[in-house]
């Protein structure tokens, strides 16, 4: 499906390949051939023993616990119940942090893919200015943020003495921050698809808007933004669905704190400190399913099925 | 904002307009003025400018210097989408994201006019594609889809309608029906039409006045049988039609009429007919307006006689059969012959005279460019 989401473009993808004939069949099934193996091997396998590890039971009879194989259904009760709220905040902070790097990559794709389309040497520099953040480490440039809003930085000091912070508050380890972070992390995701719908955009068609009486702003609406749904689509797509998994912005690490924990940092708690394998299999699979669930209905109200 | 469901069309009126692009300057002071009601072609070579002032009056770009009044009123910085004005682009420009109902009740719903979707039907309807409302623009054929633009455009009941090259993507017979469609519909409706095309027969067969424009500049404007029977230019008596140019001294002169001297033989142009009466200047005539002659025939004064000359060409067109007549000194001339049944001759190489009636010819007020006693025969006709 993500890869789907890269096709945008409207019908794009339901072209239909055109009709093999009957010794071409086994060829085609031949050079699938390693790449369903790779999928077997690197994901259908690790899916089920996933699966499998979240309804083990676990045998504490021995002093220590050991996991067996079973099928203990309450472990996805237990971890719902117990994690509700690192659930629902991750949840809660893709959704926010998906707005806002909507609302700063719209103006700035549409800026360069219609305005910056007369000097085709600034769209050049804009679209690697907009990539360049990936030849820095994602971790060098989250600890960069979190040196930058450091609690003796001059931008916390600057606002504790006009009083927007108060002096015993600081900013990393705040939603503020982890939301921040996140959102900076993913622009990239969502200027590009956003871009390259725009890029394409016919400009006779604003015209014709313009022709037909509508103003720049209804021409906006009614035009340019359906025209560039299928970019927002699987920008926000490719933008929700990592940041609800994600664990290092949230992490007491980096920019968050024990108050911002996400079912990543939850999941990687319970993996490497606690071992409780069960339970951070359980709380894996239910964020696929929940992402899964969410993506779907997402998908089908913006009437743009043909993504999945 | 032009809120008002006009049904009457408004006249154009454009005042010294220029329009420069970094580079180059596309329009050199036009002016023009388009009664309402009319159908006004504006005809040209692509890169003449026609297009530009297309935009310019749709309020798609702004002029450098000039005023566009619309209906007596100054549109010249009013936005494009409160102008009394729709245009049927030469792209469609449908949008691909509604339907084609949808894309004809737009304009409507812009204005906030009363029940745009039954108002849009009937227009479908009149151009014949009511059973296709529901259709994306994808799904319909060129010729359809420049229909829908059509009624898009119809639908508005605008005081101007504008047509760039609308009808350019069609093929021939399609392009016949739409242009006596487009025809019937601006009588019926009684817009006033400014249609840009490069197309001279389209330009021709339509509007009731033609603007033949080159390089930035309205070259000659009139009826198209006037520009036809006395074009005013090289350019003109090219564009529109083919013309045999002859390039001459004037050296005699009466009351009515005056006579160029080419390599010794004598043509006569009646004065009415003549943009200059002195000097070196040129002198044509329509290919079928032209006869030959396999024997030298005897001719009052009214006729024009030049040969004797040799046929190196014939071709056959179906209607008629065109000649092309090497005639030494003078270059060659091109003679229509209507395919009555009996051509007088037919085959190549036969000694021909040329003849043609005084009150056919016609003198311009530019010689072409490369002057001298070669003859221009060639036309841009593009299909």
């Amino acid at each position: 499906m993500a890869f789907a989401a890269f096709s945008h473009g409207g019908g794009g993808s339901k072209k239909t390949a055109a009709p093999a004939s009957k010794g071409s069949g086994k060829v085609a099934l031949l050079l699938l051939l390693p790449g369903l193996l790779y999928l077997a091997v690197f994901f259908i396998a690790p899916l089920f023993s996933l699966i499998a590890t979240s309804l083990q039971t676990m045998d504490i009879s021995s002093g220590f616990p050991i996991y067996n194989y079973g099928f203990q259904v309450s472990n996805y009760v237990d971890v719902v119940s117990q994690y509700g709220p690192q659930i629902f905040r991750s949840f809660f902070y893709a959704l926010l942090a998906t707005i806002s790097a909507l609302v700063i990559s719209y103006p700035l794709a549409y800026f360069i893919g219609v305005k910056a389309r007369r000097w085709p040497l600034l769209q050049g520099l804009m679209l690697t200015l907009v990539i360049a953040p990936f030849f820095i480490s994602f971790l060098l440039r989250t600890f960069a943020w979190k040196q930058i809003f450091s609690n003796e930085s001059w931008i916390v000091n600057t606002l504790q003495s006009t009083g927007l912070l108060a002096n015993d508050q600081y900013l990393v380890g705040t939603p503020f921050m982890v939301i921040f972070g996140l959102t900076y992390a993913f622009i990239p995701f969502m200027t590009l698809p956003i871009y390259s719908t725009l890029e394409r955009l016919d400009i006779r068609y604003l015209e014709a808007g313009a022709d037909l009486y509508a103003s720049p702003v209804t021409t906006f609406r009614k035009i340019t933004l359906p025209l560039s749904l299928p970019g927002i689509i699987s920008g926000t797509l490719l933008t929700f669905i990592p940041i609800a998994g994600d664990y290092v912005n949230a992490s007491r690490d980096f920019l968050g704190s024990t108050e911002t924990a996400m079912i990543g940092n939850v999941v990687e708690t319970n993996y490497l400190q606690i071992n409780d394998y069960p339970a951070a299999s359980a709380l894996s699979v239910l964020l696929m399913l929940a992402i899964l669930l969410l993506v779907t209905f997402y998908v089908k109200r913006s009437g743009t099925d043909d993504l999945l | 904002m032009a809120t008002e469901f006009v049904a009457r069309g408004a006249d154009l009126e454009l005042k010294g307009i220029r329009k420069e692009f970094p580079g180059f300057t596309a329009i050199e002071d036009l002016d023009l003025h388009i009664p309402a009601g009319e159908f006004f072609a504006l005809l040209g070579p692509s890169g003449c400018g026609k297009t530009t002032t297309l935009r310019l009056v749709a309020g798609l770009d702004e002029p450098t210097k000039g005023q566009i009044l619309i209906g007596g009123k100054d549109v010249t910085h009013t936005k494009a989408h409160e102008r009394p004005v729709n245009t049927v682009f030469q792209s469609y420009a449908l949008f691909p994201h509604m339907s084609v109902l949808e894309n004809v009740a737009f304009g409507l719903k812009q204005r906030k006019i009363d029940d745009p979707m039954s108002k849009a039907q009937a227009s479908l309807d009149l151009v014949e594609l009511g059973h296709l409302a529901l259709r994306r623009p994808a799904q319909l054929s060129g010729g359809q889809q420049q229909r829908v633009a059509l009624a898009r455009a119809l639908v508005n009941r605008p005081s101007l309608l504008l047509l760039d090259e609308p009808l350019g993507a069609l093929d021939l017979k399609l392009r016949r029906q739409m242009q006596i469609e487009l025809k019937a519909i601006q009588m019926e409706v009684g817009l006033t039409f400014l249609h840009v095309t490069h197309d001279q027969e389209e330009a021709m067969d339509m509007a009731d006045t033609v603007a033949v424009m080159n390089k930035g500049r309205i070259e000659q404007m009139g009826s198209p049988e006037k520009l036809y029977d006395r074009p005013k230019t090289v350019f003109v008596s090219k564009f529109l039609g083919q013309s045999n140019l002859f390039v001459g001294n004037v050296e005699e002169e009466n009351a009515s009429s005056i006579s160029i001297n080419v390599a010794g033989s004598k043509i006569t142009v009646p004065k009415d007919r003549a943009e200059k009466h002195k000097g070196k200047i040129a002198v044509g005539v329509r290919p079928e307006k032209a006869f030959f002659h396999e024997e030298k025939p005897k001719l009052g004064a009214g006729h024009n006689l030049i040969g004797p000359g040799e046929i190196i060409d014939i071709r056959f067109t179906g209607v008629s059969n065109q000649y092309l007549i090497e005639i030494p000194n003078l270059g060659n001339v091109t003679v229509f012959a209507q395919n009555i049944g009996k051509s007088p001759v037919t085959e190549l190489g036969a000694k021909v005279w040329v003849s043609w009636k005084v009150e056919h010819a016609f003198g311009l007020s530019d010689l072409p460019t490369n002057t001298g006693n070669e003859t221009i025969t060639e036309s841009i006709t593009v299909q």
